[in-house]
């Protein structure tokens, strides 16, 4: 017969509340384990789909999403012809924040080639981008309708499709137009500020002594250029033909273009260790401090049951039964414990993760990690319960 | 053979000044299916004794034979399994009933047996058979909680009966019930000492409920101070 099932049989409404309370925490528990993986499945999103080999970005710096990096969008037509790239495509990235139905509303931009990759990875309603311009899909966390109309820079764009769920590294839905309209919306400016800008800095140099006219006109005509020019983009992700070396082509690239070309491995890695790794620390630091708080309320639990048990234990004892009737007593409710709060708190994130404002990812792996620490931790915080109740004397069970 | 033997036995609470003999120099034999009663007020030392034989309370001197084993000489013999001994020889009955509250009275004379290495379905038939003998059958699936005093104190019976031990001790069995109840559940261990054939020692204040017995002793301030055989005095 097995005592601990009983004794919860009979106790059904104090066990029930009691690991309810505890599924809750370990609900917690499991969810910051889901926030981080989420946290690394979102960073790692915009990554994924892209499925590049390469990405070139400005010399010295880790981007383009942990760091700015601005490149010359011709340099995608050097890149491709390396010996191994198969394909070199422009991407252009930025943070955009509109307002929309009276609510501020941020959204992570792409611009791509139509004719190369790094688009919308998958359509899930309406159709991918067909024209040069002012057309948008969004992904469905934007809760955009098809047809529906923003206003983005100097221009407005039509919804045409929507995307799977695409986030960028900080969690903000993204959005994809084509590369020109990006660059439109991130350098092109009013005319009218743009002649403002020509106007001042050709003023400035006018004034610099120690030029010719003639070198001072010229000058003058750059500028006007370089404030108009739109052809810059943040990355050219680089798809390798096959049998190409890797490590051969990242050289290439390195030493023939002063690029940095980071590979998509090294890119996730400056994704999750640079840019998770203090959420990380924080959430298995909070993690490990609910654990604790959980060995501690079982522990109690556990121990003061076992005080309330003493005369049960007791006349146990005086009949005769073996200490382990009694240690499994005491052990089992501890684990049965554990295993019904770890299925409500199971429960509990499956019924509420969706409503998380951040993706919740929940690993097979992480579920039976954390399952072996719950029994783990309900082992160990029997041991006071189990210890008192070994050392109850059967005579215990005599008197009123 | 005897059930049960105590010669000159000693329990000693306590040291130096605080030193108190419960009970001193207790010498007396029970033959199987000999109904004895220990009689005596409160404090006399009843408990002691009938703990000392009960193999829960350590003899400070003097020896315990149990169905013919020797447990105690001076103190508890080196390796004794003393719950192995309680569960196969002895079968205890109290005051308060000390049924197990998330049992039903069925559990709670199962768990007798299912420690005592029977399977669970013969421990199933046995307590049914001993609580339906005991007219409990209707109550197989209470919690004590929902017992009467005096079914409860039937579930206790049927438990401390449950492996047919040797040696059957009660402590004040009938003090939580009325008259009615007490004498009833006293003509009950008397019909079971003898259709099992077990020595039952039956610790009590209560002179009214020790009609019947085969002898009584009285105790006054933990020494044996007479012995009747039938109600006569020896
Ligand atoms: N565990 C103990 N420690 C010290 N003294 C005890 C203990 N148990 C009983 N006594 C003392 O021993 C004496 C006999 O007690 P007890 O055997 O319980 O008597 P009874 O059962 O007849 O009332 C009493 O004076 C009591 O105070
Ligand atoms: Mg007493």
């Amino acid at each position: 017969m097995n005592l601990a099932i009983r004794d919860i049989r009979y106790n059904k409404g104090r066990f029930i509340l009691t690991s309810i309370g505890l599924g809750l925490l370990i609900g917690v528990v499991m969810s910051m384990g889901g926030i981080y993986r989420g946290l690394i499945a979102d960073a790692l999103s915009i990554l994924n789909s892209t499925k590049a080999d390469i990405w070139v970005v400005q010399q010295d710096t880790n981007g383009p999403f942990a760091e700015s990096s601005r490149i010359p969008e011709d340099i995608r037509y050097r890149i491709a012809l390396v010996p191994g790239v198969a394909q070199a495509s422009p991407l252009s990235f930025q943070t955009i924040q509109i307002e929309r139905m009276g609510k501020s509303f941020r959204f992570f931009l792409i611009g791509f080639d139509l004719s190369e990759s790094g688009g919308p990875p998958a359509i899930i309603a309406g159709r991918n981008i067909r024209q040069k311009h002012y057309e948008i899909v969004v992904s469905k966390a934007m809760k955009m309708e098809i047809g529906e109309q923003i206003r983005l820079g100097l221009h407005n764009y039509t919804v045409v499709g929507i995307t799977g769920k695409m986030v960028s590294s900080s969690g903000d839905p993204a959005a994809y137009v084509t590369l020109a309209d990006a660059q439109d919306i991130q350098f092109k400016k009013e005319n009218n500020a743009i002649r403002n800008d020509r106007e001042r800095i050709g003023a400035k140099v006018a004034e610099l002594t120690g030029y010719s006219p003639a070198q001072s006109k010229l000058l003058k005509q750059n500028i006007a250029g370089i404030t108009e020019t739109t052809h810059t983009i943040n990355t050219v992700v680089v798809r390798l033909a096959p049998g190409a070396n890797l490590q051969a082509v990242q050289e290439r690239i390195r030493r023939w273009n002063h690029f940095r070309a980071i590979s998509d491995e090294e890119q996730a890695e400056i994704l999750v260790e640079g840019m998770i790794e203090k959420a990380r620390m924080q959430l298995g630091l909070f993690r490990i401090i609910l654990l604790v708080i959980s060995a501690v309320i079982i522990s109690l639990i556990i121990y003061t049951s076992t005080i309330d048990k003493i005369r049960v234990i007791a006349t146990l004892k005086l009949i005769g039964a073996q200490n382990r009737v009694i240690v499994s007593l005491i052990l089992q409710q501890s684990l049965l414990m554990g295993i019904i709060a770890f299925v409500i708190g199971y429960a509990l994130i499956l019924l509420t993760y969706e409503k998380f404002p951040r993706r919740i990812v929940l690993e097979s792996f992480d579920l039976q990690a954390l399952f072996a620490i719950v029994m783990v931790i309900c082992s160990i915080a029997s041991f006071a319960g189990i210890r008192k109740a070994l050392r109850v004397e059967p005579a215990e069970a005599l008197g009123g | 053979m005897y059930a049960i033997e105590v010669e000159r036995l000693t329990k000693i609470y306590g040291r130096g000044v605080t030193a108190v003999a419960a009970i001193s120099d207790a010498t007396f034999q029970i033959k199987p299916g000999e109904l004895v009663a220990i009689l005596g007020p409160s404090g006399s030392g009843k408990t002691t004794l009938l703990t000392a034989i009960g193999l829960i309370n350590e003899p400070t001197h003097g020896k315990v034979v149990i169905d013919g084993a020797t447990v105690a000489d001076e103190g508890w013999l080196p390796g004794l399994n003393l719950k192995r001994l309680r569960r196969e020889k002895i079968g205890f009955i109290f005051q308060a009933h000390n049924l197990i509250p998330f049992l039903t009275a069925l559990e709670n004379v199962m768990i007798a047996l299912e420690i005592n290495q029977l399977t669970r379905r013969e421990a199933k038939g046995r307590a049914i058979e001993l609580l339906t003998s005991l007219n409990l059958g209707h109550r197989l699936n209470n919690y004590p909680t929902a017992l009467s005093g005096g079914e409860a104190q039937r579930v206790s019976i049927a438990r401390a009966l449950a492996n047919k031990p040797k040696v059957i001790l009660a402590d004040e069995p009938t003090a939580a019930l009325d008259t009615e109840n007490g004498k009833n559940a006293m003509i009950l261990l008397k019909k079971l000492a003898v259709e099992n054939h077990s020595a039952i020692l039956v610790v009590t204040h209560d002179h009214r409920m020790v009609e019947g017995f085969d002898r009584i002793f009285e105790v006054r301030d933990g020494k044996i101070i007479s012995e009747k055989r039938n109600g006569v005095a020896k």
